[in-house]
């Protein structure tokens, strides 16, 4: 499409959008799951269309943001104490623990090696031999699968010195949480995990929550369409679980990618920053693929880690406060020298106020 | 995190590994999670594997929807 087609859909996209909104007088609060999301509803300038009733909220949908400060300080510890080198995505490079982050601990003299695919850590691993290799195990279901993926070709190539430091999370368990406050009506679902677990796999929101979701794609208007599908429902009470990514994401998801999935992890608890403790919301390296988990292999003593109490993170990845309300906000807090999470990774929240503005 | 992008599969190079072509630029891929794949597809790589391949009638069916409504705009800014 041309864009001034591009621009005459997406001002009638919105028109359809405040004539929806102006038949009800309270607010409709939608909360876009993933951090994609958020950052291409600000980099399209989309919240300028709403109308004053519609709000978008972030929720815990960036993996790096809603991984705890334990986690960073349990890799570096292992890295100091064990001669291990660090294998990561880069955005979690700069992340900050309660000493600093990996970028501290590379300039430390420590080995930090930031990977595309997780399969480099295999490479990795061959090229450093006997020194231990860390992959730092971070995603959501769009993620797990290609560390399955590596695993089993770790596994079946007999490389013994890579591990995995598993903090990966799930989904639909916040997801439930989330559902059950009143003040949310309704979810513009990730395009990228669902691609993965289907569109079914959410129908819960419906059943159990009467909530709407649409899963939606990246573009400006994959987003406006999926927001005017979830204003319909939302004030025609008629939810439902659409489906606005059918060009990627299929009803049943990918069962392949599952398969992996299931070969080599179990479901365990996690610990997501933001909401705490989730039972059954993470996952855990079972039989054969058990010995690639780093925290049995090296185990050191993680120190209680602080968290500033004056970032907001918490409140913002459950999308209870805006970044403008965080007092560190682009003073002490910028995207070059972050406080929190949602700074830090090119997606989060926070970053994505400072880049583009509250609008 | 979870960016993901199209790019086009213009080679199997063996049992579940392509070959992808993003604007000139060639990539291995693995092809593990997608056995269904063929050459010309466009793929959805994320983290070096394929995830998914584009379905190009759902492509279609949704640039017609948003052609539609760009006529329609089109034609109140006439009136
Ligand atoms: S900002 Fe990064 S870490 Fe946070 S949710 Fe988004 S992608 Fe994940
Ligand atoms: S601006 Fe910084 S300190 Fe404040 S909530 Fe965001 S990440 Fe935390």
């Amino acid at each position: 499409m041309n864009p001034a087609d591009e621009s005459r859909t997406a001002k009638a996209l919105a028109q359809e959008i405040g004539e929806i909104c102006s038949k009800t007088s309270g607010p409709l609060r939608f909360m876009e799951v993933c951090g994609t999301h958020t950052m291409a509803v600000h980099a399209a300038g989309l919240k300028s269309l709403f109308p004053d009733n519609l709000f978008l909220v972030s929720g815990p949908g960036c993996p790096v943001c809603v991984t705890e400060k334990r986690f960073i300080d349990e890799a570096m510890l292992i890295g100091q104490q064990h001669d291990a080198c660090m294998a990561t995505f880069g955005d979690l490079v700069r992340v900050p623990g309660s000493f600093g982050s990996l970028a501290t601990f590379r300039s430390e003299g420590g080995t930090v090696r930031v990977v595309y695919s997780p399969m480099d850590a295999i490479d990795i691993a061959a090229a450093v031999s006997p020194r231990p290799v860390v992959f730092l195990g971070v995603g959501f279901e769009t993620t797990i699968p290609t560390i399955a993926a590596t695993l089993k070709t770790a596994l079946a190539r007999g490389t013994e010195n890579l591990f995995v430091l598993p903090a990966f999370k799930t989904i639909h368990p916040p997801l439930r949480i989330l559902a059950a406050k009143e003040d949310l009506h309704g979810f513009l679902l990730p395009g990228h995990v669902s691609a993965i677990i289907g569109s079914d796999s959410y129908e819960y929101l419906v059943r159990d929550f009467r909530k709407p979701g649409a899963v939606a794609g990246f573009e400006a208007l994959d987003i406006l369409l999926a927001l005017r599908d979830l204003v319909r429902m939302a004030v025609d009470k008629s939810p439902a679980i659409i489906n606005d990514y059918k060009r990627v994401v299929r009803s049943e998801g990918n069962p392949v990618a599952r398969a992996v999935v299931d070969e080599v992890f179990e479901v365990s608890d996690a610990s997501w920053r933001g909401l705490g403790l989730i039972p059954g919301s993470g996952l855990a390296l079972k039989g054969p693929y058990a010995r690639f988990d780093a925290a049995k292999s090296f185990p050191v003593e993680v120190p209680e880690a602080k968290d500033d109490p004056r970032c907001l993170c918490a409140a913002i990845l459950t999308g209870a406060k805006t970044p403008d309300r965080c007092g560190l906000f682009g003073k002490e807090c910028t995207p070059e020298d972050p406080v929190g999470p949602c700074m830090v990774s090119s997606e989060g929240t926070c970053a994505a106020y400072y880049k583009y503005g509250a609008a | 995190m979870c960016l993901a992008v199209p790019m086009k599969l213009i080679e199997i190079t063996g049992k579940g590994t392509g070959k992808v072509d993003s604007g000139g630029v060639k990539t291995d891929v693995s092809l593990m999670m997608i056995p269904h794949a063929r050459v010309g597809d466009y793929i959805i790589i994320h983290a070096g594997f394929g995830i998914e391949v584009l379905n190009p009638e759902e492509a279609e069916i949704r640039l017609d929807i948003f052609r539609e409504l760009a006529a329609a705009t089109a034609r109140l800014e006439e009136t």
